[in-house]
């Protein structure tokens, strides 16, 4: 393990229709499936980005908790593009798409989904709509693995690789889907829990739970 | 900061089994791309690099896997790294991994494709203890495979680092690419004016790193960066700006001077765009009179293990001072023309460079060193 020395200065959970941001539930919908529910909360949140109906539903997902996850209140000015790094996981990889995809081939195979079989695609849509040009990578584990994820964003902040890191994990595969991100900064704010796979696992397991 | 070594390398491709076996084959001007039937991956002929259908079938694992493990066996035996060493990690680079399988059987289980079981697999048929990472971020996966092997073993969490990457070509993919008007209909041209996009390849390839200057055999991995373009998820950058960003990083991290670089191994898909871009950031970089090539038109874009195949031919090259020419080049056919080889070239090598981008607006490079 690196010993951290960034704090977790917010964070988002998506999962069973509901979305937590730092620990509090923002919104809770009816939706019954994935892709009703990621619209309702987009329309919710008025996010105003006619680009997400082009993405495929793994993406939305992320792009969708990325949003909360930054909210309108994080100044992205503070930081340079170069130096906002995008590390995320998950355990399907596009599956879902690849699936999608391949139904196309017996007829006429399409681009616009093809180009969706790649998880990283989702790091693509989340730069393009902030402009972040910093480090990626997209990791693939069994389950959420908060120690490689750790240990990357830690030694990207701490190696002077980026000056701060989008992490987390967003998976899905049909009607099963989760997302937890985290914003990793050097800045400390009154709640701002130490940067630890500890303090990711808990949030990932009980979003609900206040920051201790 | 630690020096991080080459302790082993190893390709497997339609041009052969082993680093040198495959750079003799180059040196006499083979290439593995040649015209394909094959009624399962397309109803028409195609140019690809691709092996025998019978090769890597059989057994308990998925071709993908066999290709792997062949690749890491050798790679491990090269290096003198012995099984259970708890201070080794295994790193598996892949686009697609398993997906071929999708072709036979589009309803495949989920765990039959899943690639962190396929490293599972192997880091349990070669005991190497540590939880194998995967990483699957486009064809830079390679090359971000090396520089995650690179970092961690920097910031002290491993001594040792088995990167192996590779990509088996399916009706999912070819269909993909096809889909996109990006397959050449002959040999790739990479950089030329004639330029009609991409040929694919199958390969595996591994690279193994080490901090321990006992596995010192001549060449580092110096350093490494990667960056997002933030303009569109399947087209690269207009300006460059942001691969020139990510080949300025990287020589910073490795404490190189862009005078130091004596040959750029490019990423070169032979797409309109591509070459383009990356032409535009290897001359924006104030690199374009270095001398550059393109592998692609040897192994065809060998997607996730791409980065590591062209690094490694990268690093023969520097062992036996000898630069490759890049198949398909006649005539300049980007706006800022670069040093583009096409005869066998001798000359002393000591610090390269190596480029690629995938989908998704990703950029990796790396710095090479003797």
């Amino acid at each position: 393990m690196i010993k951290s020395m960034e704090h977790i200065t917010a964070s988002c959970v998506i999962e069973n229709r509901t979305i937590y941001k730092n620990g509090k539930a923002v919104y809770i919908s009816g939706a019954l499936d994935a892709i009703d529910f990621l619209s309702s909360a987009y329309r919710h949140f008025d996010l105003q980005y006619p680009k997400f109906y082009k993405m495929d539903p793994l993406s939305r997902l992320g792009w969708i908790a990325t949003e909360i996850l930054l909210g309108p209140g994080w100044d992205t000015s503070i930081y340079r593009p170069q130096d906002i790094a995008i590390v995320l996981s998950n355990a399907n990889s596009s599956l879902d798409t690849d699936r999608r995809y391949n139904e196309t081939t017996r007829d006429i195979p399409s681009p616009s989904v093809f180009v969706y079989t790649l998880p990283n695609i989702m790091i693509g849509e989340i730069s393009i709509r902030h402009g972040f040009k910093g480090e990626n990578a997209f990791f693939l584990s069994p389950s959420f693995d908060p120690v490689l994820l750790a240990n990357y964003s830690s030694l990207l902040l701490q190696q002077g690789i980026a000056s701060t890191a989008i992490t987390g994990w967003v998976d899905l595969l049909g009607p099963q889907y989760k997302a937890a991100l985290f914003l990793i900064e050097r800045t400390q704010g009154p709640d701002t829990p130490d940067f630890s796979p500890e303090t990711m696992q808990a949030i990932f397991q009980n979003p609900s739970k206040p920051w201790m | 900061m630690n020096d991080i070594f080459v302790a082993a390398d190893h390709i497997v491709s339609p041009l052969g089994m082993g680093t040198s076996h495959n750079f003799r084959a180059l040196k006499a001007g083979k290439t593995g791309v040649d015209r394909q039937e094959r009624p399962a991956m397309s109803d028409h002929p195609f140019y690809a690099a691709l092996f025998d259908p019978a090769e890597f079938t059989g057994g308990s694992f998925t071709k993908f896997e066999q290709l792997l493990q062949v690749s890491i066996t050798d790679a491990l035996n090269i290096s003198g790294i012995r099984p259970g060493d708890k201070r080794t990690v295994l790193i598996i680079c892949s686009t697609k991994g398993n997906a071929h399988l999708l072709d036979e059987d589009p309803n495949t289980p989920p765990e039959n494709i899943s690639l962190p079981a396929s490293a599972a697999r192997l880091a349990k048929t070669f005991r190497l203890d540590a939880a194998p990472i995967v990483v699957s971020n486009a064809c830079i996966s390679g090359l971000l495979g090396m520089i995650t092997g690179m970092r961690l073993i920097r910031a002290g969490l491993f001594e040792n680092a088995v990167v192996s990457g590779a990509d088996v070509i399916s009706r999912f993919i070819l269909s993909g690419f096809g889909s996109f008007q990006a397959l050449s209909s002959g040999h790739c041209k990479p950089f030329d004016k004639d330029r009609d996009g991409i040929n694919l390849g199958e390969g595996a390839a591994t690279v193994v790193l080490s901090s321990r200057s006992d596995y010192n055999k001549g060449l580092r991995l110096r350093g490494g960066s990667v960056s997002n373009d933030a303009n569109h998820i399947s087209g690269p950058s207009r300006t460059g700006m942001e691969l020139c960003q990510t080949i300025e990083r990287s020589l910073l991290d490795a404490f190189a001077a862009r005078e130091e670089i004596g040959f750029i191994s490019t990423h070169g898909t032979a797409t309109s765009y591509n070459d383009e871009m990356e032409a535009k950031a290897i001359t924006l970089a104030g690199l374009n009179h270095v001398p550059v090539n393109s592998l692609k038109g040897y192994y065809g874009h060998t997607l996730g293990a791409a980065g590591l195949i062209e690094s490694i031919v990268t690093m023969q090259s520097m062992r036996e001072g000898l630069i490759l020419p890049s198949p398909g080049f006649e005539q300049n056919g980007v706006t800022t023309p670069l040093n583009v080889v096409t005869t066998l070239l001798s000359t002393p090598l000591t610090t390269c460079l190596k480029t690629a981008s995938g989908f998704g607006g990703c950029n990796a490079a790396v710095v090479l060193g003797k």
